[in-house]
């Protein structure tokens, strides 16, 4: 993808490249120069959809969709995710956005917390006689 | 299910001793319940066959909003109207949540629409019947739908994280549509001898073309075993329809209609209803392009994708405007 200073230089230069008066079937739309040389892909980009539902939990993953932008990813998990009252508030993440852990560092990551069984509250055994803890 | 003859590429099943230590691990994995996840290893060709059923999958959803779409300017009232605007919607929500499902295995959106524009992907069978009379609808809802359910049930259980929730939502909004066909079925049936009539024709052209939705019979079905051992499919075919025509028949004759199948009956010993053969040269003639509505259904299609091209790329241009205005405030 270009950098916004690159994006800003070559959209000057394609409002120039259409004041120029060619033969119309030599006329390209600034799209299909851009389309044609400089992005590989016209596809939409892919957005992440989290959405909360009626009883004030945290947003949940729900699944993800293509969207030109912010605003049409939002209408679009409108549609897709939310036809039946599914949800109060919506968040859009662009899926390029979100860093992942991979699974190779499973063990790495989260075999520590296998041994430290203290952390649960079952770990201590507590006399009958004692209430309320 | 709206995927069938999905195509694995493996010749011949292997167990554990014969696979190397990732497959074996992978495989391992697969039978003791633990979901395979996008970023897991998998084999290519447990990767492919994945591809292709759910884009097959996808694609069925899509390609079946086109005979009931037909009908929403005809349904007989407002309210029909509205309810078959909400299920074509639905359909579309499925094929979308499908095809996001598959792009987590590495294919973009554009290369599967271009798969199925070429003809390269199939869509199910089913859809290249055409829609002639409202009865259809209720038919379409009452045992394509029902078909569909009884096949994706057990996808929500399959060895594909993403395929598996996908699957979640889509049933979870399936049985709206089930029921819809049949109250469409069951007002045609309660009305006059003409619409009783009506009902009866409907069921009579979508009954088998309904049974053949579960894919050709077992000893025909040549990719099931390696589907099965991938967790990719849990019953066979013939489970499937044999399920299928348990649960529909008895609804049948609540409607007072009767199946175009004179073998159709209860068999007390096996406690399943007998039935005759489906039509599989009919069957094998619609998957392989030659159905009533094949090249309707897909002209369609690409029609409606050329002529949204302007709207892309209108709504991609103004994304990047917007974007390089911000640029420009920010430089």
């Amino acid at each position: 993808m270009l950098r916004n200073k690159q994006r800003v230089k070559l959209r000057r230069w394609l409002e120039w490249w259409r004041t120029c008066n060619l033969p119309s079937m030599f006329a390209l739309t600034g799209r299909q120069i851009l389309g044609a040389t400089l992005l590989t892909s016209t596809e939409w980009p892919l957005w992440e959809i989290f959405i909360r539902s009626q009883h004030g939990l945290a947003h949940k993953h729900v699944g993800s969709l293509h969207a030109p932008d912010a605003e049409m990813a939002m209408r679009n998990a409108r549609d897709v995710y939310t036809r039946r009252n599914e949800g109060t508030s919506i968040w859009a993440v662009k899926s390029s956005d979100i860093t992942a852990s991979s699974p190779g560092e499973k063990d790495s990551l989260f075999e520590p917390a296998n041994s430290k069984i203290y952390r649960h509250p079952t770990f201590y055994e507590v006399p009958e006689e004692i209430k309320h803890i | 299910m709206y995927a069938q003859l999905v195509e694995t590429g493996v010749a011949r099943l292997r167990n554990l001793e014969e696979m190397g230590a990732e497959e074996r691990a992978f495989q391992e994995r697969i039978d003791a319940g633990v979901k395979i996840e996008a970023k897991d290893w998998m084999p290519e060709p447990y990767r492919k066959t994945l591809i292709r059923q759910i884009s097959q999958h996808a694609h069925s959803e899509i390609v079946g909003m086109l005979p009931e779409g037909n009908w929403i300017t005809r349904a007989p009232t407002l309210q029909r109207k509205a309810i078959l605007l909400a299920k074509v919607q639905d359909e579309a929500g499925h094929g979308l949540y499908l095809y996001s499902a598959a792009e987590t295995l590495n294919i973009s959106r554009d290369q599967m629409f271009a798969d199925l524009h070429s003809g390269k992907s199939k869509y199910s069978s089913i859809f290249n019947y055409p829609t002639l009379t409202w009865a259809d609808i209720g038919a379409i809802g009452w045992l394509v739908d029902g078909s569909a359910i009884i096949n994706q049930i057990p996808i929500c259980r399959c060895s594909y994280g993403p395929y598996a929730r996908a699957m979640v939502r889509i049933c979870k909004e399936e049985s709206f549509h089930q029921r819809q066909g049949f109250d469409i079925m069951l007002r045609l049936c309660r009305g006059t001898v003409e619409q009783k009539a009506m009902a009866q024709d409907a069921l009579n052209r979508w009954w088998w073309p309904s049974l053949m939705m579960h894919g050709p019979r077992d000893d025909a079905s040549t990719n099931s075993a390696q589907s099965m051992q991938w967790k990719i499919k849990l019953f066979s075919n013939d489970e499937l329809r044999q399920k299928f025509i348990d649960q529909t028949v008895p609804q049948g004759e609540y409607l007072g209609l009767a199946f175009p199948d004179p073998h159709l009956q209860w068999n007390e010993t096996r406690g399943h209803y007998d039935y005759g053969e489906p039509d599989w040269d009919e069957f094998w003639n619609v998957v392989k392009g030659n159905g009533p509505c094949n090249r309707e259904r897909l002209r369609a299609r690409v029609k409606a994708f050329d002529e949204g091209q302007w709207v892309r790329e209108a709504a991609t241009a103004y994304a990047e405007k917007q974007a390089a205005r911000q640029a420009e405030k920010v430089a």
